[in-house]
């Protein structure tokens, strides 16, 4: 036979905890936890995530040739999010020399509201 | 009978059906990879600007529909679920099992692609929330929740594409399996659109909650 054939029940447990996390996914949302309510929602993609790759993938029965696969895409994922958001978190922690100010995007103020490229040129 | 059809199954460049099967997986999970850092680029632009003007976005989040956010995302999990069991019927060589499931996961995924239709995008679009068709949303915001509403059709938009492929594969998988195509030694390509299937599936469960989810809903 090739390739592992996983027992039907174990399919049918995985599905359930994934609707299960879903509805609590769900009802979290209308809990308010603050800043949590993000982490939360994110902790529980990644559980659904990590069930869905594990069994329905069959990667718990995979080769390491093929979860080295895996762990290089989360590796780049994690390479082009991470080094995205440390360069916008510390763009205004160095001063700026004065004669770069004016050919520097400048990032606006939080509050504000979102600026399209397009009205930033005259017509 | 057998032999000849396990013969058949193996391509003249594999050692044997246990280095083809091991060969076609890799081959779909490397693809996959790559199809990370194409939702990557996403999610990473989402992250930025979700973080710039969160307010908007969290004002944007509000006018979408949970309730059938949350509906649409126990569809495809079932649909996930059928996905799963087609490939294991085709593994235990049960062809009429196999074309259950390819017509269930078919009509699941259908069903997400015709929900979001008609009731999200389309309700979207009436209210005046489309960017560059039909925008109208006032407030002190506006431009924040237009920027939310890009990313929203941009990253629906593409997941939903990826389901339409998904759709077209699990049609050709459907004529093939009812012809008596695959077989236990013969499941390669079962399982390959199954691991894509899966795949599509984990998309949206990440863009559920950053879509639907933002800033609470108390």
């Amino acid at each position: 036979m090739l390739g592992h054939v996983v027992a039907q029940k174990t399919y049918f447990l995985i599905f359930g905890a994934l609707l299960l996390l879903t509805a609590l996914t769900t009802s979290v949302a209308f809990v308010d936890l603050g800043q949590w309510n993000t982490i939360v929602a994110l902790t529980i993609a990644c559980c659904k995530a990590t069930l869905v790759v594990l069994f329905f993938m069959h990667l718990r029965w995979s080769t390491r040739l093929i979860r080295a696969v895996l762990l290089s895409a989360l590796l780049w994922l994690a390479i082009l999010i991470g080094l995205t958001t440390t360069d916008f978190v510390s763009r205004d922690w160095t001063p700026v020399p004065q004669t770069w100010e004016s050919s520097m995007l400048q990032l606006p103020d939080r509050s504000g509201d979102f600026v399209p490229p397009s009205s930033a040129f005259p017509k | 009978m057998a032999d000849h059809h396990a013969a058949s199954a193996l391509a003249h460049q594999f050692e044997d059906l246990e280095q083809q099967h091991e060969a076609a997986s890799l081959g779909i999970w490397v693809f996959l990879a790559t199809e990370v850092m194409f939702f990557g680029g996403l999610f990473a632009g989402y992250t930025i600007y979700r973080h710039l003007y969160l307010p908007g976005f969290v004002e944007g989040s509000h006018l979408l529909n949970v309730t059938l956010g949350a509906i649409n995302t126990g569809v495809l999990i079932c649909s996930s679920l059928t996905m799963a069991l087609a490939v294991r019927a085709a593994q235990l060589g049960k062809r009429n099992a196999l074309v259950t499931f390819l017509i269930l996961t078919l009509a699941l995924g259908l069903a997400f692609i015709l929900t979001k239709l008609t009731f999200e995008w389309r309700h979207d679009y009436l209210e005046g929330l489309a960017p560059g068709l039909n925008f109208t949303f006032a407030g002190p915001h506006a431009k924040s929740v237009e920027l939310f509403f890009c990313f929203y059709f941009l990253m629906t938009g593409v997941h939903a594409v990826h389901m339409v492929v998904g759709l077209g594969i699990l049609m050709v998988l459907l004529v093939l399996a009812w012809k008596g195509h695959f077989g236990p030694a013969r499941y390669n390509a079962v399982e390959a659109a199954g691991l894509y299937w899966h795949f599509v599936d984990i998309v949206w469960i990440f863009l559920f909650p950053l879509l639907y989810l933002i800033g609470g809903r108390y």
